[in-house]
């Protein structure tokens, strides 16, 4: 069991190349001066990143409003899904592992729950919630609340629905290894219970905080499927990919991709890293 | 006046009354009441479960007495939180901060009350020097060795000049040969600091080394109080017979005695005699192990009040610790002697016949 | 006794975000839709209770076909996957060592953390009769004419069984860890051909791998979108575009909740089934994974 045969290598030597082949193309072809994302190759560009469009007849990601407002709609989405992640994550986590109460082991089956429903059962589930609080809203106060219409209010806690169960595991995993006698050391040697939360307890879930922060911003940056149901005027990121991808894309899509990895393989190493300090 | 003269004839820094605390029905600590003088090495010896380190919690803060009352230097400290109390602990994990250097460890308590960054840093850095450890200010707690952790641990505590100590356990997660070093430096820092010591622990070689007075705690209760030779020589009860050091126990039943002694007579029938309190019912009888005397020749053993014939069954060979089990006709187990290390007996081997003996004196009799 | 109520009004404050996350994105919402999909509209604007969206999915067979082929390609999906990453998960778990372990369990992860959508793209790109694998073919002289490989089911299992791949590695790689090496020896010793150990005694041990690796690649699957639609196109016939195509295109939002409530029965149905088949409970299934 211990020498692995030729057949085995050969297969594992395949499966690596099957799992980076679809990355590796879209990363050539982000390069490629054509104005269709196919082969044959047609020589090397930057203009795709940074063209005026002189070229093309569109211009790069890096110039084109189309790409770069949407960018700006996935940060406008991402940035609050991942503070609110951490700081409603840190409050669970602290429920889960901290305090005592009837109903505990109810609450912490109901928060695993989200992971089972499928993403866009949970979009259409909170679409027709919300509509029916904004008609319901619009009839007694005669004002139409906009942000419980499809929007990016309404990504955003679209995507808390099922991230906040995420982060909430990530922080509690760690709060259950803190050891408590810490605390009361802190308590003893004179500091408040203020104190203690700050010089203590939380620059040890520090890591763990950071972690599900990052983990949250890359979810919320990818998730599609819940976003679609709840996508107003104003579509982040995947919504305008894929609206491309159906109409036929020039290499922009490739080059706005390849951002995206390097952004996510930037953001995965920090996460690496506050790993390893974790350890 | 009065008010100064009330801590000028104030001469203990730790005041238990009739301390009890209840977790439901049952009584974790019961009815506990003991005092501390300023500078002593107090020690809390039991085994695990009998409610010591719910009493160093109730002392620290961490737990509040269901009723009865602590006072630290005359003051109550009912209702006062931990971090109000001029007491500090050393924990048994020590928990150290992991998150901050040594150096801010140390400070950690000063910081909290208020002292300058600068100046807590400084105290910080001549605490360490004064514990040994110079120049450790910057290292991570978790670049120490065991022995290093722990003195950094106390160094925090003392560096907040508290009236009182506690110390749970702390030695417990050393390996032997350090866990032998660090008792030695732990009594050394006690003496120079001249900081009163409150020390939990289970292990009994711990108390008696290092402590001016070990309170012995069983089920909730102070069974004795008193220096270690005291608990050694004169243990007041049964349970302190047998929790301290080692002993020889028999059990049997009160016999007619000599003048002024007890007598107890096995269930073999065998009789043998000791000091104690004369009861008619069941009794426990214990002899130290160098309390007994052996011989080859009974001649040598005249005198004595307990005389009997036996075998070697073991030598139980552990240098200075040695010791011989001894096949007592008589006697349900053999009979634990100290091995001397010179002399004709100091080579014997199992089956040699041999003679014990002990004075009525080495033996503590006890009703049960 | 007077530090109840503020122990209470603690507990209160930390309770309040969970409830209201757990009540107004989980509960009501789901609620809403048992709700919705109950209702028929009996005039413009008028709803009254009945069975009638329910009706309409077994009556028109284009919903309950669509419905039956994403189970049963969910299925057949969850299957190759586990088929294709188990060699892969026994490699990484019991004979790659120290910085190759590491490496390759990380180059696992790493097109994961990439959007669906961008693996999407490169399948699209590989795939299509002007991409890239039909380009090779012609050049090298293999194929006289372009293929078209996409919007068909082969490239939707394709694309599916890509996206579950590390969903099953993980956990299996997970449970294969723990086999004591001993165990696998002392079978080997006892006479057991490679083939009886990986039967008896590897596979057996990584159950609660394969049922969490599982469910999870079969939730992933069912619920999928994007990937049956785009490299299926016309043929993709996946039940979340149903739905889609009644809340969004259609606006018939009863049709389309009651359409929710049957995907969302199927997929907790499955995963029950599944956990009640191999006697493992959702939490630790949840933390292997």
């Amino acid at each position: 069991m211990n020498r692995p045969s030729l057949p085995w290598k050969l297969y594992i030597a395949a499966f690596y190349l099957f799992l980076f082949a679809p990355l590796l193309v879209v990363a050539i072809f982000a390069f490629n001066a054509s104005p269709f994302p196919s082969p044959p190759w047609k020589g090397f560009t930057l203009d795709w990143f940074i063209g005026s469009g002189g070229t093309f007849g569109k211009p790069g990601v890096l110039i084109d409003p189309i790409w770069l407002d949407t960018i700006a709609n996935s940060f406008k989405v991402a940035v609050p899904v991942a503070l609110l992640a951490v700081v409603v994550g840190t409050v669970n986590a602290w429920v889960l592992e901290r305090a005592e109460f009837p109903g505990k082991t109810f609450l912490s089956m109901m928060m695993l729950w989200p992971l089972v429903i499928p993403g866009v059962v949970l979009g259409i589930s909170i679409l027709a919630f919300f509509s029916r609080l904004a008609n319901g809203m619009e009839e007694w106060l005669q004002t139409d609340l906009d942000f419980l219409r499809p929007g990016l209010p309404l990504v955003v806690l679209g995507q808390l629905s099922f991230i906040l169960t995420i982060s909430t595991l990530i922080i509690a995993a760690r709060l259950r290894k803190f050891d408590r006698s810490l605390e009361e050391a802190a308590f003893d040697l004179g500091a408040s219970r203020a104190r203690v939360l700050r010089t203590v307890t939380l620059p040890f879930l520090s890591p763990a905080l950071i972690g599900a922060g990052l983990v949250a911003l890359l979810m919320s940056f990818e998730n599609f499927n819940t976003t679609l149901m709840l996508v107003g005027s104003e579509p982040p990121l995947p919504i305008t990919m894929y609206g491309q991808m159906r109409e036929g894309a020039t290499p922009a899509i490739n080059a706005v991709s390849l951002l995206l990895m390097l952004g996510v393989g930037g953001v995965a190493s920090i996460f690496a890293l506050t790993a390893k300090a974790e350890r | 006046m009065t008010i100064s003269g009330a801590s000028m004839t104030q001469s203990t820094d730790l005041d238990l009354v009739n301390v009890t605390k209840r977790f439901g029905s049952h009584a974790a600590v019961d009815d506990v009441s003991f005092s501390v003088a300023p500078g002593e090495f107090f020690s809390i010896l039991g085994p695990s479960g009998c409610g010591k380190t719910t009493l160093m919690r109730m002392i620290a803060g961490f737990e509040n007495p269901t009723s009865g009352d602590i006072r630290i230097r005359g003051t109550s400290m009912i209702g006062v939180p931990a971090n109000k109390r001029p007491v500090n602990m050393v924990f048994q994990s020590l928990a150290l901060f992991p998150m901050m250097s040594v150096g801010e460890n140390v400070a950690y308590g000063l910081s909290c009350r208020g002292v300058s960054r600068a100046e807590a840093g400084e105290r910080a850095s001549r605490m360490l020097e004064r514990v040994g450890l110079k120049g450790f200010g910057e290292r991570r707690v978790t670049a120490l060795s065991g022995g290093q952790r722990q003195r950094v641990a106390i160094a925090r505590c003392l560096v907040l000049e508290p009236t009182l100590v506690l110390l749970d356990e702390p030695l417990g997660a050393l390996d032997l040969k350090l866990r032998e070093h660090m008792k030695i430096e732990l009594k050394q820092l006690q003496a120079t600091f001249n900081t009163t010591f409150a020390y939990i622990t289970h292990d009994q070689s711990e108390a008696l080394v290092m402590s001016d007075r070990i309170a012995v705690m069983n089920q909730g209760r102070f069974e004795q109080v008193g220096s270690p030779r005291e608990l050694y020589h004169h243990p007041a009860t049964p349970f302190v017979a047998s929790f301290v050091g080692e002993t020889n126990r028999w059990q049997g039943e009160a016999a007619a005695a000599p003048q002024g002694g007890v007598s107890v007579r096995l269930p073999s029938g065998t009789v043998i005699h000791g000091q104690g309190r004369a009861a008619d019912k069941a009794s426990l009888a214990f002899v130290r192990p160098e309390a007994i005397a052996l011989a080859q020749d009974p001649s040598a053993l005249g005198g004595l009040p307990n005389r009997f014939e036996g075998r070697v069954s073991a030598v139980l060979f552990d240098g200075a610790n040695s010791s011989l089990l001894i096949e007592t006709a008589g006697f349900g187990e053999p009979v634990r002697a100290v091995l001397p290390q010179a002399g004709p007996l100091a080579g014997i081997q199992v089956g040699a016949p041999i003679h014990v003996g002990w004075t009525a004196d080495a033996m503590k009799v006890f009703a049960t | 006794m007077s530090r109840k109520p503020g122990i209470r009004f603690t507990l209160f404050l930390l309770l309040a975000p969970a409830v209201l996350w757990l009540g107004l994105l989980i509960v009501l919402p789901h609620v809403e839709i048992l709700v919705l999909s109950f209702s028929e509209r009996v005039a413009p604007r008028v709803y009254a209770f009945g069975f009638g969206n329910y009706l309409e999915f077994f009556t028109e067979p284009l919903y309950w076909r669509t419905f039956a082929r994403t189970a049963i390609m969910s299925i057949l999906v969850t299957a190759l996957t586990l088929v294709l990453a188990f060699p892969i998960a026994l490699y990484i778990a019991r004979v790659a060592q120290g910085r190759v372990k590491a490496m390759l369990l990380l180059l696992c992860l790493l097109p994961f953390w990439v959007s669906e959508l961008v693996r999407t793209l490169g399948w699209m790109m590989l795939l299509r009769e002007t991409g890239v694998v039909s380009y090779l073919l012609q050049a090298t002289g293999l194929t006289e004419q372009r293929i078209e490989f996409l919007y068909n089911d082969g490239a939707v299992i394709l694309g599916l069984v890509y996206g579950g791949l590390l969903f099953m590695i993980v956990p299996l790689a997970n449970a294969l860890e723990s086999l004591e090496p001993a165990v696998v020896e002392a079978g080997f010793d006892l006479g057991g051909s490679r083939w009886t150990v990986l039967r008896r005694i590897v596979v057996p041990h990584a159950m609660p791998g394969i049922v969490a690796g599982s469910i999870i690649v079969f939730m992933l699957t069912v619920g999928n979108f994007a990937t049956p639609v785009l490299l299926g196109g016309k043929n993709g016939l996946w039940f979340t575009e149903q739905i889609y195509a009644q809340f969004i295109t259609r606006f018939n939002w009863p049709q389309g909740a009651a359409f929710g409530m049957l995907l969302l029965l199927l997929s907790s149905a499955i995963v029950w089934a599944g956990l009640r088949l191999t006697g493992q409970s959702l939490g630790t299934t949840l933390k292997q994974a």
